[in-house]
């Protein structure tokens, strides 16, 4: 051990600093960037009421603090319980959540009669519902981090989240339309004047049964294989699950009449099942399938009718939006039309004219935004969103165990997806279908499922970042049984 | 409200929406760019040295090129680090391991490596398919210098500065 041999390590000037620096929990930039990302939110509510009102009111802090405070006790829960998480998760997630309750305020700032303007309460409106459900969706995440001290415990309940998932994803597609049918896609299930959307959870509890069963089933998929054309391709037995999988997405497809959920529940399956085997050909498998079941449902959709009707009448406004574009593509063009009129920078937000786009609040929340923002803060937005999906697919790398990989992976591509399906969307790229963009979108069920998603990253970045003080067997929380040694091989421990 | 302020603040916010992203950038920039940095930081392979003689001389090892990660650079779990303390690491097929490799070759609990005054040592836990230094089989608690590989079945692991 000389010194000659030793490369030069690191721009740390001693091993003791740089000790500290690779274990740093990085707590206080992840306050510093909430701070700031608060300040967006609060300098945002500003430029709508100075645009809107033609003054700012006394009060216009008043949402960006409240929700500057619930963020502050998540941060402070995180310190506490999860020190190691990744400092950049929260305070994108927090911007993206703020800018979307700022966006909903000024939509119901719009919608208001002028003289009612100056006095909107912090919490009417679309914009105060979604400041409350922001409030309970992170007390949620913060209650899951307490629950949940180790992400390898929710492995133990992956059969029984698996059944609930498929439950949750059934029930609205079985019950009566009138309980579970908004705007033509049976996504929803209704009590009373309240709604949940059942399928944003569902994805959760699914991923976690798949990231469960692909680990215990990876190696038959990824070592028994035929080689064609270069490309590894599983043995025909081995395709059943996926296959069910299939057959599940495109049963929500024609039953549910919706596309988003369809595709998101099959892309989140086939590129954990990529994650899990490295193999190329299940992604290939994937997109072939999905695309002919998809042409198929088109094609049934022109010919039979029924229920690919839904799927056949979408395709269609996606192909030529202006062939109707007072009836049926009506939406998609307001939609595109308001982007146009966004161009570059956009009008400054406040100063568009959100009210003319139908489902703005929802669906088209997007669209809404970029009108006001331009395609140069429209980008801010998808930087930070990408950036959301790199943090948890660099948990993911630098987890330790498979179940934490395919799970942390798992769950930033399907966030990723979902951007992609309804962003997609809106600008013409794919279909439209009804799927909320996370964070941004009015509603309780996404905002509360995506907030727990965050959850579950940020307990797996902390795992991957917290640096071994203790033994393994040590390190699980005190008073849980050992995990079962599934596929470990019986061995004579000799003395 | 002056037309002036009002353009002042709708482009002054659309700058500020991009101060964060880059501060944020700024914030995980290290993590960003770990896999490319790794190459750089690789020590020269040295002869494995007889597992005594080393171990009676830890003082001479510095704290500045003390192993504080360690690295996998092949098999399934390619790319992970963990931070190392003052805890030993078990390496296995269990899942209650601190690195948990999912090789064909490896044992349920196949090797651990722990730390004596500053000096790495890993020792075999009676494994099936045996833990090598290099090229060496490793028979007792061996020292493991930076940089040289500990090969389990497809899975090799490095200490990194």
């Amino acid at each position: 051990m000389t010194a000659a041999a030793a490369p030069a390590a690191s721009p740390a000037s001693t091993g003791e600093a740089a000790g500290v620096r690779l274990a740093r929990s990085r707590r206080n930039a992840e306050l510093s960037l909430l701070l700031l990302a608060m300040v967006l939110v609060a300098a945002y509510a500003a430029t709508v009421e100075a645009n809107v009102l033609d003054t700012v009111t006394s009060d216009f802090w008043m949402p960006a603090a409240a929700l500057g405070l619930v963020f502050l006790g998540l941060h402070l829960v995180i310190r506490w319980l999860a020190p190691f998480a990744d400092p950049a998760l929260l305070p994108a997630v927090a911007l993206l959540n703020g800018i979307g309750v700022g966006f909903l305020r000024r939509y119901d700032l719009a919608k208001a009669a002028p003289a009612d303007r100056e006095t909107l309460a912090i919490f009417a409106g679309t914009g105060g519902r979604q400041l409350a459900w922001t409030l309970g969706a992170v007390i949620l995440a913060a209650g899951l981090l307490a629950i949940m001290r180790d992400h390898r415990s929710l492995s133990r309940y992956a059969y029984t989240l698996g059944l609930a998932g498929i439950v949750l994803v059934m029930i609205p597609a079985v019950l009566p339309a009138r309980f579970s049918e908004i705007n033509n896609a049976k996504l929803w299930i209704r009590v009373g004047g309240f709604s949940i959307q059942p399928g944003e959870f569902a994805k959760l509890a699914l991923l976690a049964f798949f990231a469960y069963y692909l680990v215990r089933k990876r190696e038959v998929l990824s070592l028994a294989s035929r080689r064609v054309l270069g490309i590894d391709f599983p043995r025909g037995r081995d395709l059943g699950p996926v296959l069910v999988v299939w057959i599940i997405s495109l049963l929500v497809l024609v039953f549910e009449k919706d596309l988003g959920t369809s595709l998101l529940y099959f892309g989140m399956f086939v590129v954990t099942l990529y994650i899990a085997t490295e193999r190329v050909s299940w992604l290939l498998i994937g997109l072939i399938l999905f695309f002919g079941g998809a042409y198929l449902a088109y094609l049934l959709g022109s010919t039979v009718g029924g229920p690919f009707l839904n799927f056949y009448d979408r395709a269609q406004i996606w192909l030529d939006p202006f062939a109707e574009p007072y009836d049926r593509g009506y939406q998609l063009v307001q939609g595109l039309l308001t982007l146009g009129t966004g161009g570059l920078f956009g009008a400054g937000p406040g100063g568009g004219q959100p009210t003319l786009l139908p489902e703005v609040q929802t669906d088209f929340i997007f669209a809404g935004i970029g009108e006001e923002i331009g395609l140069f803060g429209l980008s801010a937005l998808l930087v930070v969103y990408l950036l959301v999906v790199e943090r948890g697919l660099r948990a993911a790398l630098a987890v330790r165990d498979s179940f934490g990989k395919l799970l942390a992976g798992g769950l930033a591509f399907t966030l990723g997806l979902q951007v992609f399906v309804i962003v997609g969307g809106i600008s013409k790229l794919i279909p439209l279908t009804g799927q909320t963009t996370p964070f941004l979108s009015a509603g309780g069920s996404s905002l509360m499922a995506n907030w727990l998603l965050i959850a579950v990253l940020l307990r797996v970045s902390d795992g991957a970042r917290r640096p071994v003080t203790s033994g393994g067997p040590a390190a699980r929380p005190s008073g849980a049984p050992p995990e079962q040694l599934h596929g470990a091989p019986t061995e004579v421990i000799r003395p | 409200m002056p037309e002036l302020v009002i353009t002042v603040a709708r482009f002054g916010f659309l700058i500020l929406l991009w101060i964060f992203v880059f501060t944020v950038v700024g914030v995980i920039r290290r993590d960003l760019f770990a896999g490319a940095r790794s190459g750089r930081l690789v020590a020269a392979p040295r002869a494995v040295g007889a597992s005594t003689g080393q171990a009676a001389k830890p003082a001479k090892v510095k704290r500045g090129r003390a192993a504080h990660q360690l690295v996998v650079t092949a098999g399934q779990l390619a790319g992970t680090r963990i931070t190392l303390g003052e805890a030993q690491i078990t390496i296995g097929r269990a899942e209650d391991s601190t690195l948990v490799i999912t090789d064909d070759y490896a044992s349920a609990r196949h090797a651990r490596l722990l730390p004596r005054e500053g000096q790495w040592f890993v020792e075999d836990l009676g494994s099936t398919n045996g833990t090598y230094l290099d090229r060496a089989k490793v028979t007792g608690p061996t020292p493991v210098p930076l940089g040289v590989p500990i090969r389990i079945g497809r899975t090799s692991l490095e200490l990194r500065p």
